[in-house]
């Protein structure tokens, strides 16, 4: 479990994180959502020990990071895929991180095996290697431990699909073999897909926080209707308003049982009617995080 | 099959343990193998270590084909294969601490191994292994060319190079090395600190050498003050109490307390 308590990181008077407060729970995957530059990764680099924070803790299992004897038996870490030497073969890299922890000789090929690199690619300099396999190699770096929480930093970054839906399935399993994950990520797609419980952060500060279900039950009913101004008219007299959607339909707060109602009552034949979903994370995303994007998009 | 049978029990009667393995703290030596193996695992960090040997085997063919006979001796060797080491040990020393941020492995390092300062001290430990290492190396290698020089010429080989000068010359690379590893830590940036080193050790030795020709109090304090010129006694064998005063002294001021400096940066700054 990763408990981040009243955790502050100021650099100067710019506050890029500003007293965040969350849990990631054991046996969930965490998602840990945020517009660029909201402070996602400050947040994570605390919580490893790389950046000291002004003020507040992070604490994995309740001990500090620094404090854990063997941290890569722990926590398997991926922050940045690209921060390695580009001059050491993928294999030397992971050997390394093995060396350091410890760890039988045979966890190196095992990993590379795991995480799907061949032998021809983990024996190629890291320079030649395309972010997808730099992802792979972060990703076999964090497990090679077999630690029982992972922090991710956009590690779904760079993969192909096939390569998103194994990192899918990977997570997944972790999770339900009672691990912690926490990744972040501005695919959201991915997040919503995986993710059990998302944290939203903007501007350093959480605006968010709940199970994904809570979350995007808020995120509102998509309902769509061949007599679409009808059903706006019988919405708004009913006291609900409504956004245009995708391809003609609306996105309204109301439930689904409401909007039922008053087209029933109003006589207007729905085509299609159900919780946002997709597109509702997006919404959501959007919109809390308004304030704080760079392009001022209101939701 | 009763022995089994009490295990079976045994087990049984424990608690289920659902408390995960508890793991033995990392021991400074595997990190200092690691760090010693991150020297040499790069095209660049192994040629780096392998010119050291071929630049001193270039040196002794360089003193056999064009010494004169009766300057082949131990000595020659010595001091031209002691040059080109003497740069290239505080590069080494330079890049192992400069690499985790120029390249960005620190991520990865000070996760895996959360005190910094058990990185950085088998950071040391491995640099100055290194450097005394191939002073040996070195010493070797100039031996032999000594032997085959006088060989080849038909004059007597000469062993004008005391252990005592050797261990001061060793003692002479060791700070370079240190004076490397102070820049890594305290510019932590591989080429800033690389120009860093020559700065240091080119241009402020001229700048002293200036000075004390036209200011004559600079001069009378000089040896105390100057780092470069405090060293040279070592390479000429000849310690007196007074030059290790004065090495300590000038070492002080240019070493020790920019190294700490640069330590206390190393253990704060963020790594990005």
């Amino acid at each position: 479990m990763i408990t981040i308590d009243s955790l502050t990181r100021k650099y100067g008077d710019f506050t890029a994180v500003d007293n965040v407060t969350f849990e990631a729970r054991t046996g969930r995957v965490t998602g840990f959502l945020g517009p660029n530059g909201a402070g996602k990764s400050t947040t994570m680099r605390v919580m490893v020990g790389l950046t000291p924070p002004t003020s507040g803790s992070a604490l994995i299992d309740g001990r500090r990071f620094a404090d854990l004897p063997n941290p890569g038996r722990e926590v398997g870490v991926l922050l940045d895929a690209s921060a390695q030497h580009a001059g050491r073969t993928g294999r030397e890299i992971l050997t390394i991180a093995q060396r350091t922890m410890g760890l039988p000789k045979g966890s190196v090929d095992a990993m590379l095996e795991r995480v799907s690199l061949t032998d021809n690619e983990a024996n190629r300099r890291v320079r030649n290697y395309s972010l997808g396999m730099r992802q792979r190699l972060g990703i076999a770096t964090a497990l090679i431990g077999d630690p029982h929480v992972l922090i991710l930093d956009e590690p779904a970054n760079g993969l192909d699909p096939a390569g998103i839906r194994w990192m899918r399935d990977l997570l997944r399993g972790y999770a339900n073999r009672g691990g912690t994950v926490l990744l972040s990520s501005h695919l959201l797609h991915e997040i919503e897909v995986i993710a059990d419980d998302l944290v939203v952060i903007g501007n350093g500060r959480i605006v968010a926080q709940g199970t994904k279900s809570e979350l995007l039950e808020a995120a509102g009913t998509v309902v769509r209707s061949d007599d679409l101004p009808g059903l706006v008219r019988a919405l708004d007299a009913a006291g609900h308003s409504g956004t245009p959607y995708a391809d003609g339909a609306l996105r309204t707060d109301a439930d689904a049982s409401t909007i039922g109602k008053v087209a029933l009552a109003a006589g207007v034949a729905l085509t299609e009617l159900r919780a946002a979903d997709g597109a509702g994370l997006e919404e959501m995303f959007l919109e809390l995080t308004a304030d704080t994007q760079r392009e001022g998009v209101a939701a | 099959m009763s022995a089994v049978t009490i295990e079976t029990t045994t087990a049984v009667d424990r608690p289920a343990d659902t408390a995960r393995p508890v793991h033995a703290p990392i021991p400074l030596a595997r990190v200092a193998g690691v760090e010693l193996r991150k020297m040499f695992d790069t095209r660049s960090g192994f040629w780096l270590m392998a010119s050291i040997g071929i630049t001193a085997l270039l040196a002794t063919g360089a003193v056999i084909l064009f010494a004169p006979n009766d300057e082949l001796t131990y000595e020659t060797f010595a001091t031209a294969i002691g040059f080109p080491i003497a740069v290239i040990l505080p590069m080494v020393a330079i890049l192992a601490v400069t690499g985790e941020w120029s390249q960005r492995t620190g991520l990865t390092t000070f996760t895996l191994v959360p005190h910094r300062e058990r990185v950085i001290t088998a950071k040391l430990l491995v640099a100055v292994g290194v450097g005394v290492v191939s002073m040996f190396v070195a010493g070797v290698i100039g031996a032999l060319g000594n032997i085959l020089g006088t060989a080849i010429t038909g004059t007597d080989t000469i062993w004008n190079v005391s252990a005592v000068e050797f261990s001061y010359i060793i003692l002479a690379n060791v700070l370079g090395m240190l004076i490397g590893f102070m820049l890594g830590v305290l510019i932590r940036n591989s080429p800033g600190a690389i120009v860093g080193y020559f700065v240091y050790s080119f241009l402020l030795p001229t700048l002293s050498l200036l000075l004390a020709s036209s200011q004559q109090w600079f001069e009378d304090i000089q040896l105390w003050i100057d780092f470069n010129f405090a060293q040279g006694a070592l390479f000429e064998g000849e310690m007196s109490g007074e030059a290790w005063a004065q090495l300590a002294t000038a070492g002080t001021l240019w070493l020790v307390i920019p190294l700490a400096v640069g330590l206390g940066l190393v253990m704060r700054s963020e790594v990005k």
